[in-house]
């Protein structure tokens, strides 16, 4: 017979009710603490006031922040047009690296040589050689516009990543799919697209999603070469205002984006570890 | 003539030999059952007949038609021998009716609503009507080691192959995949197994061949081996195995 309480409860439950109670109590008191110290001595510290009239000021923040926010509607048309090229480029590029065709070996050591040296360069300076250094080749309108290559230059980065990690994805399937696929008297290329390409896809896409939201950072990149995002909206701001705090609102604006993606991300990479434990 | 002969035939991965020089025939209609202790060569076996594996020397004739010969195109070869494997191998991105349909619906350009019938008309008669649309992760394994059957059936294939199909089964399942193999039999598939079932190899096979080192080393009717087992090795494995 179990003995329970008046209030129907085991002991053992009566026990760990109590444990939760004291560790939320613990955590609550000692968050408030933390809290209320940063609260009080910040503001003591020598200098203060000047830290808080130069990135904290209200009045520039509330004047500048809805033109901060047009600019960027810029930042995410050039990430919505460079995102699906990058998928489609990754994609290939992965597939690229993977054929065993004989005849398609030029295209491995293409795709090879691609993801090394796309992978080995900084964002920036591939912006800067393709974003400024095709334009001035002299071409006509619009063909010399900044936003065409420097929107390449993002995708040719980013396909560079994105191509290894959908190529990590389809080592990840086992050997026993394709072995079961060639059983059947499926072709190779079936087999690719049917069997193997659907479950590596699905198992890296919270690894792609993280590609993406440093992608929507990195498009703030394109504002050394001309175009007017929030980046260099928020320049011009400081420059005219003597005053970081555009900057800051920039940056409240990219955390606005990228902190529930990146939440959003990290949700399904635990869902997927739930599934396949 | 045999519906597969096997002549001398030899596979190597790097210096271990696991096929070493195999004469094996087998019948139109026929059920060999390969038995042996793991690592003997029988797995390797049916993928080299699978085309899965290259062999290094000797013959694999399918209807007298030399099918090992380097650089033959395998994908036919695959479409006339179904596979099963112990891990069942499933799709799991596919429900078990998508499973079955893939290579018939991409190896012979069928329609799915073409397919339809003939599937269900199979799903049926390996009891799983009513799994047709469930994904493999929400069956049971012998539910999913007779999708996969199933999933090799609907090429319609000459021969079938079953590599230890039963191994990674719970005891209680073994049996419902067992009782698949005999209707196969019954209906005159040619079949040969790679198994630990001997029960059911001893029951069931029309012909059983011992391997041991990748050597056959003693194969007859399976009264013949199991009960007056001649090769000195034979004896010893049956006697582990049977006890």
């Amino acid at each position: 017979m179990t003995k329970t309480t008046a209030a129907g409860k085991t002991r053992r439950q009566i026990y760990e009710d109590r444990l939760r109670r004291r560790s939320m109590l613990i955590a609550g008191g000692s968050t408030l603490a933390v809290f209320l110290a940063v609260v009080i001595l910040v503001p003591m510290a020598p200098g203060w006031d000047r830290v808080k009239a130069s990135f904290f000021n209200w009045e520039v923040f509330a004047k500048t922040f809805p033109k901060l926010l047009e600019a960027f509607k810029l930042d995410v048309a050039i990430f919505l047009w460079s995102a699906p090229a990058i998928v489609i480029l990754g994609l290939l590029v992965a597939l690229a690296r993977d054929t065993r065709n004989p005849a398609l070996f030029p295209l491995r050591i293409l795709g090879a040589a691609y993801t090394d040296i796309f992978r080995g360069v900084p964002v920036v300076l591939t912006v800067y050689l393709i974003g400024f250094g095709i334009p001035g080749l002299g071409l006509p309108r619009p063909w010399n516009s900044p936003y065409i290559w420097g929107s390449l230059a993002l995708i040719l980065t980013y396909s560079a990543y994105v191509a290894e990690i959908f190529r990590s994805g389809i080592e990840s399937v086992h050997a026993s799919q394709r072995a079961a696929a060639a059983s059947l008297g499926l072709s190779d290329a079936d087999s690719m697209r049917f069997v193997i390409l659907p479950q590596a896809i699905r198992r890296v896409i919270p690894a792609q999603m993280n590609m993406f939201i440093a992608l929507q950072k990195d498009v703030a990149l394109l504002s050394f070469i001309g175009p007017v995002e929030i980046f260099r909206q928020a320049g011009v701001f400081k420059s005219l205002l003597a005053n970081f705090t555009p900057y800051v609102g920039a940056a409240v604006i990219f955390l606005a984006v990228t902190i529930p993606a990146t939440r959003y991300a990290d949700y399904l990479l635990a869902k997927q570890n739930r599934e396949r434990s | 003539m045999a519906k597969i002969t096997l002549k001398a035939v030899e596979k190597r991965f790097g210096d271990n030999t696991v096929c070493d020089g195999i004469d094996l025939e087998v019948e139109e209609g026929e059920m060999v059952c390969l038995i042996g202790a793991s690592g003997a060569g029988k797995s390797t076996l049916l993928r080299c007949i699978n085309l899965l594996e290259t062999i290094e020397d000797g013959e694999i004739l399918l209807d007298g038609e030399d099918i090992s010969l380097p650089g033959l195109d395998p994908q036919p070869v695959r479409r006339r021998i179904g596979m099963v494997f112990q891990s069942y191998n499933l799709f799991p991105h596919m429900t078990a009716a998508e499973n079955v349909m893939l290579a018939p619906r991409r190896v012979y350009k069928k329609s799915r609503a073409a397919l339809r019938p003939e599937i269900t008309e199979l799903f049926e008669r390996f009891g799983l009507a009513d799994r047709m649309d469930h994904y493999p992760d929400q069956l049971s394994g012998g539910q999913q080691q007779r999708v996969a059957i199933v999933r090799a059936l609907a090429m319609k294939p000459e021969v079938m192959l079953f590599d230890e199909i039963t191994s990674a089964l719970d005891p209680q399942l073994v049996g419902e995949v067992l009782d698949v193999l005999r209707l196969l039999k019954d209906s005159g598939m040619t079949m040969v197994l790679a198994t630990h079932e001997m029960g059911f190899a001893r029951e069931a096979a029309d012909k059983v061949c011992f391997l041991k080192d990748g050597k056959v080393v003693e194969e007859g009717a399976p009264s013949a081996v199991f009960d007056t087992p001649q090769h000195p090795d034979t004896q010893a494995f049956l006697a582990r195995a049977l006890k």
